[in-house]
């Protein structure tokens, strides 16, 4: 496969994904609409993980026997393709065990800086600082932010959204002013799938000297995403959305940021002199990866984003926007349907958020999950977005690279058969 | 079909028909009790006289589940002495924690027996209990209070 402009060949590329052919639920076919909460692994993803562990596992960074020095080199050599792939420099990338602890991570070295160094003085936080969000935000990247505030005494602000679930951005000098110190928003919404204008905080956080910190755990996996050419300070996205193993998140810091912010985690590997009295801290990357890391994690990442890269991110992106397409055509034919946020696909990624009069949504799913369509249900760690657009919660379908038209077919085929099974067709 | 094992008649009679739905005085305590994977919520009122429960009020917004266990709780609870509706409490929550294992007894959980089918589906458990949670809590507050 190369990286034209042809569409994939989901059908070969479903092959790759063993678990895409089980059953569910009484032989049902399985249609999995969830990748938004976990993608499915490769086969090539699971054999770079078994053969690193087969041949090559030991601890990384400790050791001078030839198992430690290869597999430090496949570890550090994963870090590499992956700056490479998100478009950031080898020594800006710290892994994490997740995307949520990415962002503490950042919350929680910049409550430390106030008791570290001059060289961090531009990350402390206090009484009469800002630090703004946004009411679209996964709990991830809201609930570190409203934790600094109150351990700080500085202000939490947000931005609210438009009645069709888009960043409302018209007093974007109101929110973000001189008194700003971080801006944390969400790339592409978990739930609607929006994508947010990342130049246009970005500019307005300059101008202001505050700092921006991009939820990129739902962009990363599903279009092409330079952190550079963005121009954001932090990004953190998570391993298990884009078709890598879970366990593994990667903070994207920008080099400079990275040399000056104070440590979260402390203890092995993230030093670089241990005295009794006290202790210097090893450069970045490492200061930010204390004690032993996971490894074959990193590994199945490496070949995750190898295996994106072949197929190609645009075509993967123009894939998913297809199935939105779809999906919104199909569900708003539905009488009794109400499509959450956008009603069209401009912006957009593919998650599909709606309720069903009459049906709750945690009923809607188990009818579903009957069919053996896999969906989520609830709030999708984003209740405040759910609150905006006067929802209780909702059903969301999330689409990646193997799902098909068939796929968004049965969605809606699933959908009538709820509100008949409910008596409200 | 899977589904109609879960969803019985007597569930989705009580979702459309819900018993004892409505906050009421007089009323000796209340209780609020959310679902946080789905956002599911119900507040519910006791009010207890003499060791005996008078009265359960409750509104929320939840799904089929949780609104039909609400309802059936009513039913089994209101003019029992809290013992006795803390014995039914006690059977309910064995029933939905048993995976689909026990034989449910009709004599002392009347239309409750028709939850031994979501009690296979774990996701679903914790809708079943949500008023039986507010119930226990609003109960204790109660005898806390008097």
């Amino acid at each position: 496969m190369t990286t034209t402009a042809a569409p994939l060949d989901v059908t070969a590329l479903r092959a790759d994904f063993p678990i895409l052919s089980r059953t569910v639920r009484d032989g049902k076919r399985l249609v999995y609409l969830d990748s938004g909460a976990t993608s499915q692994r490769p086969t090539q993803v699971l054999d770079a993980e078994k053969a690193f562990l087969q041949q090559h596992n030991a601890a990384v960074h400790r050791g001078a026997h030839q198992l430690a020095e290869e597999a430090t080199d496949a570890y550090e050599g994963a870090r590499q393709r992956i700056a490479d792939f998100v478009g950031a420099d080898f020594g800006e990338l710290v892994f994490t065990k997740n995307a949520t602890e990415g962002f503490n991570l950042v919350a929680y070295a910049m409550g430390n800086a106030a008791t570290s160094g001059p060289e961090a003085a531009r990350f402390v936080v206090g009484p009469g600082d800002e630090i703004v969000v946004t009411e679209m935000e996964h709990h991830a990247n809201l609930v570190p932010w409203q934790q600094l505030a109150s351990r700080t005494g500085a202000t939490l602000k947000w931005f609210t959204l438009t009645q069709d679930g888009r960043l409302d951005l018209s007093d974007v000098d109101s929110v973000i002013t001189p008194r700003t110190k971080v801006v944390a928003f969400t790339h592409q919404s978990n739930v609607t799938g929006v994508i947010n204008p990342v130049d246009v905080l970005v500019a307005a956080a300059r101008k202001v000297g505050a700092l921006t910190v991009l939820d990129a755990c739902q962009s990363v996996p599903h279009s092409p995403v330079d952190f550079h050419a963005l121009g954001v300070d932090f990004a953190s996205f998570s391993g298990h959305k884009m078709l890598g193993p879970s366990g593994i998140g990667v903070l994207y810091g920008r080099r400079e940021l990275l040399e000056a912010l104070p440590p979260f985690i402390t203890g092995g590997s993230m030093i670089e002199l241990v005295k009794m009295e006290g202790s210097s801290f090893a450069p970045p990357p490492q200061r930010f990866e204390a004690g032993s890391p996971m490894t074959s994690q990193a590994v199945g990442l490496g070949a995750a984003v190898d295996y994106l890269s072949v197929v190609g991110m645009e075509r993967v992106n123009a894939h998913e926007h297809a199935l939105t397409v779809a999906a919104l055509e199909g569900l708003s034919g539905i009488k009794g349907v109400r499509l959450i946020g956008p009603q069209d696909a401009v912006a957009r990624g593919g998650a599909v958020p709606f309720e069903i009069e009459g049906v709750h949504p945690h009923d809607a799913g188990q009818v579903l999950d009957s069919l053996g369509i896999a969906v989520r249900v609830g709030h999708h760690c984003a209740w405040p977005l759910h609150r905006c657009l006067n929802a209780q919660s909702s059903v969301r379908a999330s689409f990646y690279l193997y799902n098909t038209l068939d796929e968004v077919d049965a969605l809606v085929d699933g959908v009538r058969e709820a509100q008949k099974f409910f008596g409200v067709a | 079909m899977q589904l109609q094992q879960m969803y019985q008649e007597i569930i989705l009679d009580h979702y459309k028909n819900p018993h004892g739905r409505g906050l009421r005085d007089p009323f000796d305590a209340e209780s609020f009790q959310v679902n946080p994977t789905c956002g599911d919520e119900v507040t519910l009122r006791v009010h207890v006289v003499d060791d005996v429960v008078k009265d359960v009020s409750y509104d929320g917004q939840g799904c089929s589940i949780s609104q039909a266990s609400t309802s059936v709780l009513t039913d089994l609870v209101v003019g029992k002495p809290v013992g006795e509706a803390f014995k039914k409490m006690d059977a309910f929550v064995e029933l939905m924690q048993s995976r689909g294992q026990i034989e449910p007894d009709e004599d002392v959980l009347e239309d409750g027996i028709a939850f031994a089918g979501v009690s296979k589906y774990p996701a679903r458990v914790k809708c079943a209990l949500l008023g039986w949670m507010a119930f226990k809590d609003a109960v204790a507050r109660s005898q806390g209070a008097a």
